[in-house]
């Protein structure tokens, strides 16, 4: 039953999923396909896998069955893992921001950007500290190259985070609740970011909370609910005519906090 | 009873000179105990490397379960059944800073581990190896961490080099053992020379002080 082919042209093409810690089934048999310059939004109730699905795509956690192809090369099959030296270069072109930013707290904000430029893709200081401002440039952050990690604010973070991943060049960008961790008032500087990203024909994946950011960009919904896709098509559909009934509650309860 | 501090004060350079060399052995014993300590702590944070963490982890316990005494002269007085027969000084380095190594790992994996385990995500999510991530994230961050227990151990092992003075070293003991045979001052020569340990590890614990300060303002400590 997992012998499904990749859909032709798929950037990212998951087949029969599974991931578990301990006894705890995380992912139980996960089916899908991205296209090139697709949003998808991923949603689902909390435990639902959503986090850990993502992270199967850049190798962060290993899968344990069923394949993951992504900007092709065979992440994992089976339980093998890409080897050592092809996950490494496998993942510039796979970019990731977390809720927790991750930025390197001992290097400056221009030194976070260019560490991988500099280290991986071979570029002199000179060169990658060009590259840097251009991406600070674009995520609006011009007039913070030279301050520490520590002296911003939360949404700033996320946007070096973000300015941190495209410096790789990467094909993909993964984002794993990138809002979840912020003030409410500091959410839309994000948001905006991601559009800027989404309009430049960047293939997302985006596990997220933000239904209004699922509803305006996203091409495709995704809901999980138990290590499971319980259903997924266009927002128009999940939002006002989802299938499932438990997308319907869950909706309700996270349409009716906001 | 009187205190007779004369011999101290006619034995001054005598004692300086011991000074100096319990600095040198002290000096080599603490670069030798860093540079096995960085590489038993990093050899002992992942146990699914079995040899490698098992050679490590041996090491820690038969270290940090003898005494030191015991085996500085296993070094000294023991090899050379075998043959190996070693410089006193030698012998000295050795013992300490194969000593100090055993707890410095400690000090290094302690800090290596209390690294966020997202700052290692974040280093391999843009590509880097683990090797790299560890040189040029988590390192920087870890070795902020680890001086004020890194005091701890200099102190320590500025302390422990009393010993060498039984390897024939003339340390600082030494020296002043050899005045107190002559003199029988043993109270007032074994004052000055505390006086002289006190001395070296607070001006060890003050510059390790000023460098964690230096640090913190350069931002490196949130």
């Amino acid at each position: 039953m997992m012998s499904i082919q990749a859909a032709s042209g798929a950037i990212i093409s998951i087949r029969g999923l599974r991931k578990s810690f301990g006894p705890n089934v995380v992912l139980n048999g996960i089916d899908f396909d991205v296209m090139p310059q697709q949003v998808v939004v991923v949603i689902g109730p909390s435990g639902s896998g959503k986090s850990t699905f993502l992270r199967c795509c850049n190798g962060l956690e290993k899968a344990e069955g069923g394949r993951v192809d992504i900007c092709g090369h065979t992440l994992v099959n089976e339980g093998r893992m890409l080897p050592e030296a092809d996950l490494n270069s496998l993942r510039e072109e796979v970019g990731m921001v977390f809720q927790s930013f991750n930025l390197f707290p001992h290097l400056s904000v221009r030194e976070n950007i260019t560490l991988g430029p500099r280290k991986l893709r071979g570029l002199s200081r000179a060169q990658a500290q060009i590259e840097a401002d251009e991406l600070l440039k674009k995520v609006g952050l011009t007039d913070k190259a030279d301050a520490m990690p520590a002296s911003l604010s939360g949404g700033q973070k996320q946007r070096v985070a973000i300015a941190r991943a495209l410096a790789m060049k990467p094909r993909v960008m993964l984002f794993d609740e990138p809002t979840s961790a912020l003030d409410p008032e500091l959410v839309g500087e994000v948001l905006q970011v991601m559009k800027l990203l989404a309009s430049e024909g960047m293939t997302m994946m985006v596990v997220t909370h933000e239904m209004g950011f699922a509803k305006e960009v996203a091409d495709v919904v995704v809901v999980m609910d138990g290590g499971v896709i319980i259903e997924s098509g266009s927002p128009q559909t999940i939002f006002t005519n989802p299938a499932q009934e438990r997308t319907r509650s869950f909706l309700q309860a996270v349409l009716s906090r906001g | 009873m009187e205190l007779d501090f004369s011999p101290v004060w006619k034995g001054w350079p005598q004692l300086l000179e011991g000074a100096l060399t319990t600095v040198e052995i002290t000096s080599v014993s603490l670069l030798l105990g860093c540079a096995l300590g960085l590489l038993i702590g990093i050899g002992r944070l992942n146990p699914a490397r079995r040899l490698v963490y098992g050679v490590c982890t041996a090491y820690v316990a038969a270290i940090r379960g003898t005494p030191l005494l015991v085996q500085l002269f296993i070094l000294f007085f023991g090899l050379p059944q075998f043959g190996i027969l070693l410089p006193a000084f030698l012998c000295g380095v050795m013992g300490l800073g194969v000593y100090s190594g055993a707890y410095v790992s400690e000090i290094v994996r302690g800090a290596i581990q209390s690294i966020d385990k997202g700052q290692m995500e974040a280093a391999r999510s843009i590509g880097l190896s683990s090797s790299q991530a560890m040189q040029s994230v988590i390192l920087p961050q870890a070795v902020v961490r680890m001086i004020p227990p890194l005091g701890n151990e200099f102190i320590a092992l500025i302390k422990n080099s009393a010993l060498v003075s039984l390897l024939t070293i003339h340390d600082l003991m030494h020296e002043g053992q050899k005045i107190i045979s002559v003199s029988y001052r043993s109270l007032e020569v074994y004052l000055a020379i505390a006086v002289v340990y006190f001395v070296l590890t607070g001006l060890t614990s003050l510059a390790l002080r000023k460098l964690e300060q230096h640090l913190k303002a350069g931002g490196m400590v949130q």
